[in-house]
């Protein structure tokens, strides 16, 4: 199965990356982008076929590893379950 | 003084350390890479040196803080033994929660490479006992995430519990926006665990230590911690 994690960081942390891409955004002309904040999306392919413990597994990966809660909060979903298998013919 | 220097893929100043190490306590430090699952017996200092962990993926020090040898780190620093992190290493030491808050980047973005003044906020720890509190050195920085973060009532107790043992300043010690080189909370370069045995900063000292060099500003540190295992003894 498929699933997607994604990072974002919290409100009132400092992003000058963000604020960055902002002025870029902003000297090719694109209008009316008020402001940018960085985060990160990771894609990633799940042996588990139940969507529950799917999800319990990524919300583990994102606490131990892909987020720092100091900073940044994150959203797990699933995306697509893993087609079942094609019954015999 | 036994020290071990921990050696991640992409440290890149364990041999300054090492140097700086060596000179002071006339000891070479025992190089343990990461993949170790266990510090040499006697260690009584481990040093995380500067660099850049696995290039600084995912977050700087996000996966050397989850290296087979941070176990056995982690047992040491429990057991009340000295951990320093330079650098790299101060960010391996928040990102594995031996240390409070994380190093975000840099205010202005820039990769900081240059000399700044600290104040030593205190003397009375084993890494500073070789300075007088209130003492102003002058040491390189080298680093594009230095930019210390915690949240308000984090900082608050680092200040209340005099846990915050470095900050940037001018040459005469005193704070203001153009010393805090890399817009960190409260001008903090260094900041203590809450046992006092765990230190993670992130100017060099080690680069500090000789002559040749024209400053030996961070020579205190290790003759202080030099100092601190020889009266244990």
């Amino acid at each position: 199965m498929k699933a997607r994690v994604t990072v974002t960081l919290k409100t009132g942390v400092l992003d000058p990356q963000g604020k960055a891409i902002e002025g870029a955004l902003k000297s090719l002309g694109v209008a009316g982008v008020a402001s940018v904040r960085q985060g990160k999306v990771f894609e990633i392919e799940l042996e588990e076929g139940d969507a529950a413990k799917a999800e319990t597994t990524l919300r583990e990966a994102a606490e131990k590893l892909l987020a720092n809660t100091v900073i940044e909060n994150f959203r797990v979903e699933v995306t697509a379950s893993t087609p079942a298998e094609p019954a015999a013919s | 003084m036994k020290s071990a220097v921990i050696v991640f893929p992409g440290s890149n100043r364990e041999r300054d350390m090492a140097h700086a190490l060596k000179l002071v306590s006339g000891r070479d430090p025992a190089m343990v890479w990461h993949a170790e699952t266990e510090l040499p017996p006697g260690t009584d200092l481990v040093v995380l040196p500067g660099g850049f962990s696995y290039g600084d993926y995912l977050r700087c020090g996000a996966i050397a803080a989850r290296a087979p040898i941070m176990g056995p780190v982690r047992d040491h620093a429990r057991k009340g033994g000295l951990v320093m992190g330079v650098c790299n290493g101060f960010q391996i030491l928040c990102e594995a929660e031996l240390l409070p808050g994380i190093l975000l980047r840099n205010a202005k973005m820039k990769f900081l490479c240059r000399d700044v003044h600290l104040k030593i906020e205190r003397s009375d720890t084993p890494f500073t006992r070789g300075y007088n509190a209130g003492q102003v050195i002058r040491v390189p920085v080298a680093h594009g995430e230095g930019n210390y973060f915690a949240s308000e009532g984090t900082v608050g107790r680092l200040e209340a519990e005099g846990r915050i043992l470095f900050r940037y300043t001018d040459a005469e010690g005193k704070r203001d926006p153009k010393s805090n080189v890399n817009g960190a909370l409260n001008s903090i370069a260094g900041v203590l665990n809450e046992k006092l045995n765990v230190l993670g900063l992130m100017p060099h000292p080690e680069n500090h230590v000789e002559n040749a060099v024209g400053c030996t500003d961070g020579r205190g540190l290790f003759a202080g911690l030099v100092a601190h295992f020889a009266q244990a003894a």
